[in-house]
């Protein structure tokens, strides 16, 4: 049983980096939910508990898998995917040119691969923010109902882009795998 | 509130200019996100020029100038509200609008749309 090395490194971007801040963010989205209630606030307000460690550790962690993910998406991953086939090359290896050679298989690149490569990119720099609103600014959180609005209203822009990029992401992956390089045994056959 | 001779006393209102600034300059960032995608689709010439690292493509430009213009705003924006109290609700408007063209801007059908494909 084993994996190559870009299939693991699909497997660290998509389920550890992806799966990690998709789930974070959906943490963190819950939490301000729950943070959120006006009464609760008005109490905070007058007078302001420090914020405990274990939540700035979490809003790091979030910003931290976000950027991970789309950086090693972009950067290692992408270009596997996108490489021109050179000629007699197996096509199995070159995921974009083997998807867009068939006309039933080309929208998971023509859409879903162009969708996904930018709208991502969102979810991180959305997270960032908000991250940083509630870990310096929780003041003003507590003290505006308009800034807490806008700060969720983000938080759900950047989960909504992080389940496109993810979804579109599995799907391609399961459509046309970026499959190569050298085979990684996680376990020997049994004998 | 006021106090015995009739002196407003209710406590002044955190400054919420560094958060409008965070916000503003993330629908900014946003907004330049989807721009930059939808020109270097549009034009061969833009995705050679925002094409920074080859095995990427124009993917590496559009993102890289996209963040920084993100991070130049919130620098600005952060320098020029510090402190201050801000009309949140005009700029929180103003950021949801760029943020939701960010988010039209990289659905491919828009773009198509919008280059006349």
């Amino acid at each position: 049983m084993g994996v190559t090395t870009r299939e693991f490194v699909t497997l660290l971007h998509g389920m550890l980096f992806g799966g990690f801040f998709l789930m974070a963010l959906f943490g963190a989205f819950v939490l301000l939910l729950d943070w959120s209630n006006a009464r609760q606030c008005e109490l905070r307000a007058s007078a302001p508990p420090p914020i405990p460690a274990w939540q700035k550790v979490y809003f790091a962690a979030l910003v931290v898998c976000g950027w991970a993910a789309v950086l090693t998406g972009a950067y290692i991953i992408y270009p596997w995917y996108r490489a021109a086939v050179p000629a007699g090359a197996d096509m199995v290896l070159y995921p974009k040119a083997l998807l867009t050679a068939n006309p039933n298989t080309a929208g998971w690149h023509s859409l879903g691969m162009e969708w996904k490569e930018h709208v991502a990119w969102i979810a991180p720099m959305a997270a960032t923010m908000v991250a940083w609103v509630m870990t310096k600014h929780r003041a003003a959180w507590n003290e505006s109902c308009q800034v807490r609005k806008a700060v969720m209203g983000f938080a759900a822009a950047a989960l909504l882009a992080a389940a496109i990029a993810g979804g579109w992401g599995a799907m391609i992956d399961k459509a046309a795998p970026v499959e190569g390089g050298r085979e990684i045994q996680l376990m020997r056959a049994a004998r | 509130m006021r106090d015995a001779r009739g002196r407003n006393t209710a406590p002044e209102p955190a400054a919420n200019g560094a958060v409008a600034a965070a916000l503003l300059a993330c629908g900014v960032g946003c907004c330049a996100l989807g721009a930059l995608a939808v020109a270097g689709d549009g034009s061969k010439r833009i995705a050679s020029i925002l094409n920074f690292y080859n095995p990427t493509g124009p993917l590496a430009g559009v993102t890289t100038v996209a963040i920084a213009i993100w991070l130049v705003a919130w620098s600005i924006l952060a320098v020029r509200w510090r402190g201050k109290q801000v009309a949140f609700a005009k700029v929180s408007t103003a950021a949801f609008v760029l943020l939701a063209l960010g988010l039209l801007l990289t659905f491919p059908p828009i773009g198509d749309t919008l280059l006349g494909r």
